[in-house]
């Protein structure tokens, strides 16, 4: 059914353990994506419910570690190990390696092979096309670690093309108003810039302060983003027409009063469903996800998985009853300190 | 169907009316005959097929997708042809969707048996969106924020005529609305329209207030009470005869005992009321009457209903909306006279000699089913809709308590970054002593400044969050006004207020001084 590879070795439920700090394993004698400050952490990404503060030891991708220095400056971690994509690293009994995610820059799955049997943690990731980070790499793999922020059918997110349209009909439909798109700080709001630029969209787009320090990181490690602007300090009546990018949080708060007339919008993946949109007080929904969708986490789990699946944070039961009627053994991982909203979705 | 479904995600999303107003010109303005009139009917007076209800659809998913990966699903999302939309198995061809037309035009003939594999054909072809309109037309009831008004507005700037105009023929209209389309695009007469038992849009009056009311000119004016009823229209004419809201919804089958009394040609407006002896009874017997298709014997025997009349439309042919007041009262007057119809009598007038006296006789009038009086200009001819100046509503004097903040809710469109919606608490006696029980929401009668200020205080005594809802620390006095209080068993307190609105923020007054439950109940009229 799949080209996993078979178990040749122990059971991974005997090696990897979900502990209060997170997903431990134990031959390697490190936490993959630890909620809280331990002795040794892999970091898949650098979101902060998956990329901690003050761990002693933290290895990552280069630019997972750059992101986690800007946030966190010398509380990123005692010591920084930078490991590349697909470079092999012996960690204790286990051989370990780091697989782009496909979802923000950086963004990693964990490669883990012990005794011959190989279990892979996704982290989060997508399976679309993103100018700002490395597509996804399938791994197979005896054990699938996968996420499942929208792990039920009805999240199907539309082909990037005709959101980016939504927006451009919006602009051109209302030029006298301020566009106001919330996005998360780190990825989505990169993303969307670049493909906005990857489309000829070349006047200046104007960013909340919160996002100016990742904007200015990504454009260091080599992602272009045109010229950005800060919304601060610029007359109303100048923003008339303008592109304005603000944190979700910032959209209907009382920041936003500053803009003229905004067409508020947000660019997630929660935008599907439509009455979730309308909570948030959003006009114009972008349905933009980081994640993967329904029909890319279950085609994932077709192509990689060859024995079980775990399920973490997210919609489990859908998942692992997918999983369970593909001839699978499936469980959800109850990881904790998982927000669904926060998640840069 | 694209343009449709396009139209409809739009309106979902618009938070303003003038946004949905603009959106719906600008599909009239574009979509073909016969497709924008069946949009048009879909918006107003809903389109209904026999053969497809959401029955179908239910029964379509089950066979398509896995019944509990859909359980999940809707139990997630909350509405099933938003679900359906989103679940359906399937990329869509990108093929054109069929013209709204030929959707509406087959699912109406087809059978009981052919319908679900036409659904399903549709649905495979479709997008989600595209989808979605097709399921909100079988299932039922668009809600998307636009009422059959505001619709019939975006009609009359597409033409450039008064919506009153369209009011006064739309209800001898069907869909697919060519005649109506071609008329407001200039290039046909004004739609002949059957008129024996149709509708004509009701003349509607502003409120006024009592600092207002001096700048009137007292000659100049006609004064009745104002019953607390609903408004209604008698239409009796040649064989027909129709009971209609105010609006224009046909309510006949639930008041067989005034079609009855309907022995008459002409079209009468009034207030339909619950009379015992002679004597109104209070708004709630009413209720008991309403929204139902048919009625019992014995709901006619203990709520007896009855219409006390305002006005006369038409003498058999003979429209007299045109004649001032006065002549149309003289000719009401006459024709009572002439006609004698049971269950009926006419609203006397209230003679007065200057806006004092009549300020009086406001006050004084405490009877159960009087809301205050209606000034109507003795010169104004009878006019659709609601035109500023000839006709006002006056009412009584609010009611008024102090009530305590408990929760406010995050508004809508201009509002979507102020907590604007305000639900306020009175005390009682609770188990652990003095407990606040929420009583009422307002979302109006405070300045900008005040919703401002209101929204300032909110975020800074927010004690808990759930979504756009934040539960506040109860320490804020707000002095609500309200029209009357009922007893209801929707609500945990055990009445409910009628158009509660905020009439003054007491940033002085402590919370604990604020009103008690049982004085709101003290003032409930039974």
């Amino acid at each position: 059914m799949t080209t996993g590879a078979p178990a040749a070795g122990p059971h991974p439920e005997s090696w990897i353990r979900v502990l209060p700090e997170g997903l431990y394993i134990a031959p390697a004698d490190v936490f993959v994506d630890p909620v809280r400050a331990v002795d040794r952490a892999v970091v898949t990404h650098g979101h902060a419910d998956h990329a901690r503060p003050d761990s002693r030891h933290v290895l990552a991708t280069p630019a997972t570690l750059a992101i986690m220095r800007a946030r966190y400056g010398d509380a990123a971690g005692g010591a920084l190990q930078a490991l590349d994509y697909d470079t092999p690293l012996t960690v204790g009994d286990v051989e370990l390696r780091l697989a782009p995610a496909g979802h923000v820059l950086g963004s990693a799955q964990v490669v883990l092979t012990y005794r011959g049997t190989r279990v892979v943690v996704s982290g989060d990731y997508k399976r679309r096309p993103d100018p700002t980070c490395a597509p996804f790499e399938p791994v197979p793999c005896d054990t699938f670690v996968t996420e499942a922020t929208f792990g039920l059918p009805v999240f199907r997110h539309p082909p990037v093309d005709s959101e980016l349209a939504k927006l451009r009909r919006s602009l051109a439909l209302f030029p006298d108003r301020a566009h106001l798109i919330g996005v998360y700080a780190l990825g989505k709001c990169q993303r969307l810039i670049a493909l906005l630029r990857g489309e000829g969209y070349d006047r200046p787009i104007y960013i909340h302060g919160a996002l100016a320090n990742l904007c200015a990181l990504y454009a260091d490690l080599g992602v272009t983003l045109g010229e950005l602007r800060p919304v601060a300090g610029v007359a109303k009546d100048d923003l008339r027409g303008a592109l304005v990018l603000a944190p979700p949080s910032a959209i209907a708060d009382r920041w936003s009063r500053r803009l003229p007339d905004p067409v508020v919008g947000a660019a997630s993946g929660w935008m599907r469903v439509r009455q979730r949109a309308k909570q948030r007080g959003v006009e114009l929904p972008l349905i933009l996800s980081d994640h993967a969708d329904w029909d890319e986490l279950t085609a994932t789990i077709d192509e990689v998985a060859g024995r079980a699946v775990w399920v973490t944070h997210g919609r489990e039961e859908a998942l692992v009853h997918y999983a369970e009627g593909n001839g699978l053994v499936a469980q959800a991982l109850s990881l904790v300190g998982r927000d669904e909203e926060d998640d840069g979705a | 169907m694209r343009a449709f479904a396009q139209l409809i995600e739009a309106l979902v999303y618009m938070p303003s009316r003038n946004g949905k107003l603009r959106l719906l010109v600008d599909y009239f303005g574009h979509a073909p005959d016969p497709d924008r009139g069946y949009a048009l009917a879909a918006l107003t007076e809903g389109l209904s097929f026999p053969s497809a209800k959401a029955g179908v659809v239910r029964g379509l998913v089950a066979e398509r997708v896995d019944p509990v990966l859909f359980g999940l699903s809707y139990d997630y999302v909350g509405d099933l042809a938003e679900t359906v939309s989103l679940i359906w198995p399937g990329a869509a061809a990108h093929a054109d969707p069929p013209p709204l037309s030929e959707v509406v035009t087959r699912l109406s003939s087809a059978s009981r048996g052919e319908a679900p594999a036409l659904v399903a054909g549709w649905l495979d072809r479709l997008e989600p969106s595209e989808r979605f309109a097709l399921l909100k037309l079988i299932t039922g009831g668009m809600r998307v924020g636009v009422s059959a008004r505001l619709t019939k507005t975006a009609l009359a700037q597409l033409g450039g005529r008064d919506v009153a105009e369209i009011e006064e023929i739309w209800h001898g209209l069907k869909a697919p609305y060519g005649s109506l389309f071609a008329w407001l695009e200039g290039h046909g007469d004004r739609p002949m329209v059957d008129d024996s038992a149709i509708f004509r849009p009701l003349m509607l009056a502003n409120p006024l207030e009592d600092s207002d009311v001096e700048a009137l000119d007292a000659a100049a004016y006609r004064a009745e009470w104002k019953w607390d009823g609903i408004r209604v229209q008698l239409v009796a004419r040649g064989d027909s005869r129709r009971i209609y809201s105010r609006t224009a919804e046909d309510i006949s089958a639930a008041f067989p005992d005034i079609v009855e009394a309907m022995a008459f040609d002409a079209v009468l407006d009034g207030e339909l009321l619950v009379v015992r002896d002679g004597e109104v009874a209070p708004f709630n017997d009413l209720q008991q009457r309403l929204n139902r298709k048919t009625v019992t014997a014995r709901m006619l025997t203990e709520f007896p209903a009855g219409v006390r009349l305002y006005d006369v439309l038409y003498d058999g042919d003979e429209d007299l909306r045109p004649l001032p007041f006065d002549d149309r009262r003289r000719r009401l007057e006459a024709w009572y006279d002439r006609a004698q119809p049971a269950r009926m009598d006419l609203s006397p007038m209230v003679p007065f000699a200057d806006w004092a006296a009549l300020h009086a006789l406001r006050d004084g009038a405490r009877a159960k089913a009087i809301e205050g009086l209606m000034l109507k200009r003795a010169d104004s001819p009878y006019l659709a809709g609601r035109p500023k100046g000839p006709w006002f509503k006056w009412k009584r004097g609010p009611l008024i308590l102090d009530v305590v903040l408990m929760y406010a809710q995050r508004g809508h469109g201009k509002r979507s970054s102020f907590y604007s919606d305000f639900t306020f608490g009175a005390w009682r006696t609770g188990p652990e002593g003095d407990e606040l029980v929420p009583v009422g929401k307002a979302y109006f009668g405070f300045t900008d400044e005040e919703l401002a200020q209101l929204d300032r205080w909110v975020r800074n005594n927010t004690m808990e969050r759930f979504g756009p809802v934040r539960s506040v620390t109860p320490q804020l006095v707000l002095e609500v006004a309200f029209d009357s209080v009922h007893r209801s068993s929707r609500h945990k307190s055990g009445v409910a207020m009628r158009f509660p609105r905020i009439h003054r923020i007491r940033w002085d007054k402590p919370a604990q001084e604020a009103d008690r439950l049982a004085t709101l109940e003290a003032m409930i009229v039974e």
